[in-house]
């Protein structure tokens, strides 16, 4: 199991390496300059390059490339040029609003994912089955936004349940900011849920043919027996691997529910950060996702060989 | 139970009080967030919007008409060569912070905005600036090096206010001013808080808490008016859900002018583009109208010169440029430029987008080709502004009185003509009412009767607000939401 975490946590570091790489070179290539997006069409020529001094931007680009790295070695990502702020304190701030919705999201689509899947999978064939899986394909088929737009007018402006948007911030008590996550949350588990449900289900019916499922049935255990204690647990590497996927998708791709639902959350950092050429804040913010996402694909890893042992012995 | 009647009504007359009294704090929607609160130091509108008035202040100050009203300065005294202005301040000013406001705070903004590494978006409104004096604590004395017509004009922007040298520094993230709200807090990427000044030394604002909320997505701007959490919202993003609004008494729909000339600009370096004929013909080809029907949806006002129509010296030029696909076609012929294709640039606002779209198909019908691209604002900036990279792009030029523009070398468009040039130098030394409308008239004819490019129609300003709320900016003589005079009706 050691060796096993070691292997995954050098490939984890090549991965960073290559990836800061890539982000930086790219990002410089696009066209723009942060200080003339910030004072606009009047500015002076000799002001534009003043700012860019005092932003640091006159530096070559491998000299800037090496501080930014080195920086973040040691935790220092560096400062927004258009906020002026570090831009760890903006990240933070932002994490705030995605990570609860992202565990939001994901915790209201495993808990509906699970059931259903298993029951699709339970009674294969029947009419209860064909039911989910055409609910489901709803569930994919409809975009999220509009979707997230309709219960903003059935309970935001209809009922007034909740308010149209926005994110209290934590300093006003943990419901309040629950309450304002829900609809969002909602919104993202939607399809999330859907599709889950579906990997559930064929993962279940793919274990139910195996030979073990077989023995445990010849043994006398009933269906329902059968399905908890074995299907399951041999289904969950698939469900896993979507899981993982949909942490990091929600993570960083919720921009377009944020926006319906104005939080501020990091996608919209990322959006605004790249039409305002704040170069700093989108190279950092899309390392810190890289990194997320890495990190989320080695505890998936990690998972697998906890809920399959013989992945463990293979590794080893 | 007649106990617990009694109680019941008590809490209920609690609860109820509240809701009957004068509100005293306002929630205001804003399409962009101010990427920092120093309007030194950023050209973003947005800065303006939350700081203008409500935080900062400068020596004059522009009321809701544009007029030029006293700020900081409560009066101000030019000599009669019209090179040195002497401003009195006022008396028992202070910063947020508590620092006392004086004449040497004046000296060090002045002087830091048109420094060598200044990095103030409008310096050229410093530029003739040639001495700042304290002549004491409450007087300050400015010379020019030649008179400057819009001197008092140029001091009443948002890039312009006086900071304190104590404060100066952090002003990005925790702005100190002088003004009637102090900042609160700021939660990036949510909201921003502004409360009452308690030591303001002017009349002091019937709110006490005001708070700016960044709703940039249209469906959801509209949908924070109608559930209530947005009380104000004075440039509204979606025009389309304005008649809505209009039909819902809760709702006042204000519809004002801003400063910005749409127009449809021109590259002169393309030799089809220099020639007059064929700017002409495209002039003709457009039906300003359509285009605010089809892309602002009936909002805004057609334009025939680079003038907003609202400024009294605004002469209407629009029947000199009317649409005559005919006229247009002929032109083009005449030119020998039949079967012309022009590059569209497009930046980002729904006037560019929206109207390009139509600017090309009434560009086809006389016979110019378009092909358009769509641009991200950075991209424009560098490409079409800087890189002069274009043939035709629609933009708004918003800041105030900027006919100035036709007169720049090496301006984006690249117009250059001795005659715009020489009446803009008199402009600029003339401090004659009289004489400054004539001037102003001529420059007028001149771009409109030289086709420089296809004026289209004054930006309009469209803003939704609770029917209950009063004082609200109609029009945008600058780009600001002044707070100080508003106030709940009820």
């Amino acid at each position: 199991m050691l060796r096993f975490a070691l292997q995954r946590l050098l490939s984890l570091a090549i991965s960073l390496v290559v990836a800061s790489l890539v982000i930086f070179f790219v990002i410089e290539v696009i066209p723009g300059d942060p200080a003339a997006y910030m004072l606009g069409m009047n500015a002076q020529p000799e002001t534009v390059a003043a700012l860019r001094r005092e932003l640091g931007l006159d530096a070559g680009q491998m000299a800037r490339y090496l501080t930014w790295v080195g920086g973040m070695l040691v935790g220092d990502f560096g400062t927004s040029y258009t906020y002026r702020v570090p831009v760890s304190d903006l990240v933070l701030a932002r994490l705030g609003v995605s990570l609860p919705l992202t565990l939001y999201a994901l915790l209201l689509s495993t808990a509906i994912a699970f059931p259903v899947g298993l029951i699709a999978a339970a009674r294969r064939g029947s009419r209860l089955d064909a039911g989910i899986m055409g609910a489901t394909q709803l569930g994919i088929a409809i975009p999220n936004f509009w979707f997230a737009m309709l219960l903003v007018l059935v309970f935001a402006i209809s009922l007034q349940w909740f308010s149209a948007g926005g994110f209290p911030g934590w300093d006003r008590g943990f419901w309040i900011n629950i309450k304002a996550l829900t609809l969002p949350a909602v919104a993202l588990a939607l399809p999330q849920a859907s599709i889950l449900a579906r990997v559930m289900r064929s993962a279940v019916i793919e274990t139910l043919g195996q030979d073990y499922i077989r023995t445990a049935r010849a043994k006398g255990l009933s269906q329902r027996q059968s399905v908890l204690r074995h299907a399951l647990r041999n289904a969950l590497i698939p469900v896993l691997t979507i899981i993982g996927l949909q942490f990091a998708f929600l993570l960083a791709g919720a921009i377009i529910i944020e926006n319906v639902f104005f939080l501020p959350g990091l996608g919209r950092l990322i959006f605004q950060a790249i039409t305002q050429r704040d170069l700093i804040v989108v190279e950092s913010v899309v390392m810190l996702l890289v990194f997320a996402v890495i990190l989320v694909t080695f505890l998936v890893d990690l998972a697998y060989a906890a809920a399959d042992p013989r992945l463990r012995r293979r590794g080893a | 139970m007649l106990r617990r009647l009694k109680i019941g009504l008590a809490v209920l007359a609690l609860v109820a009080t509240p809701a009957l009294a004068q509100r005293t704090d306002i929630s205001v929607g804003m399409v962009l967030e101010p990427p920092n609160l120093d309007p030194t130091s950023g050209a973003a509108a947005a800065i303006r919007e939350v700081t203008y008035s409500n935080i900062f202040e400068g020596l004059t100050r522009f009321g809701p008409d544009g007029s030029i009203l006293p700020g900081l300065a409560h009066g101000w005294d030019v000599s009669d060569d019209g090179l040195t202005y002497t401003f009195p301040l006022r008396e028992g000013v202070q910063f947020h912070d508590g620092t006392p406001f004086s004449a040497e705070d004046v000296v060090f903004s002045l002087e830091r905005a048109r420094a060598e590494d200044s990095t103030n978006a409008q310096k050229q409104l410093f530029a003739a600036i040639e001495t700042v004096t304290a002549l004491d604590p409450l007087t300050v004395e400015v010379t020019l090096s030649q008179p400057q017509g819009a001197f008092l004009f140029n001091m009443a922007w948002g890039d312009a206010v006086i900071m304190s040298p104590a404060s100066v520094a952090s002003n990005a993230t925790n702005p100190v001013g002088s003004g009637a709200f102090r900042f609160l807090r700021w939660v990036q990427g949510d909201r921003l808080e502004l409360e009452r000044n308690p030591d303001y030394w002017g009349e002091a604002p019937a709110l006490e808490r005001a708070t700016f909320r960044f709703i940039s997505d249209p469906s959801a701007a509209f949908a924070a008016m109608m559930a209530g959490d947005v009380d104000a919202f004075p440039n509204f993003p979606a025009p389309e859900s304005l008649a809505q609004f209009e039909a819902d008494p809760r709702f006042n729909v204000i519809v004002g002018s801003t400063e910005g000339e749409t127009i449809l600009s021109m590259n002169h370096q393309n030799p089809a583009l220099a020639d007059i004929r064929v700017r002409q013909a495209i002039s003709h080809a457009i039906n300003r109208q359509d285009i605010i029907d089809g892309a602002m949806f009936g909002y805004g006002t057609p334009i025939g010169s680079h003038f907003a129509p609202h400024h009294p010296d605004y002469l209407d030029l629009t029947a000199n440029s009317p649409h005559d696909p005919e006229a247009a076609r002929a032109l083009l012929a005449e030119a020998g430029q039949e079967g012309l294709t022009l590059r569209l640039m497009l930046p980002p606002p729904t006037y560019a987008r929206r109207g390009g779209e139509i600017v090309a198909a009434q560009l086809r019908a006389v016979g110019i080709a378009t092909e358009i691209t769509n641009l991200e604002w950075a991209q424009w900036l560098e490409q079409v502004f800087r890189g002069h990279d274009f043939d035709l792009t629609i933009i708004s030029h918003t800041e105030p009185m900027d006919i100035g523009i036709y007169a720049r070398d090496e301006y984006y468009f690249q117009y250059d003509s001795a005659d715009m040039k020489a009446i803009m130098a008199e402009l600029e030394v003339t401090s004659d009412p009289e004489a400054r409308t004539a001037l102003l008239h001529r420059a007028q004819r001149h771009i409109a009767e030289d086709f420089v490019v296809a004026f289209l129609f004054q930006l309009a300003k469209t803003g939704v607000a609770n029917a209950d709320i009063e004082g609200l900016w109609e029009n945008a003589p600058v780009p600001a939401n002044d707070l100080t005079g508003v106030r709940w009706a009820r």
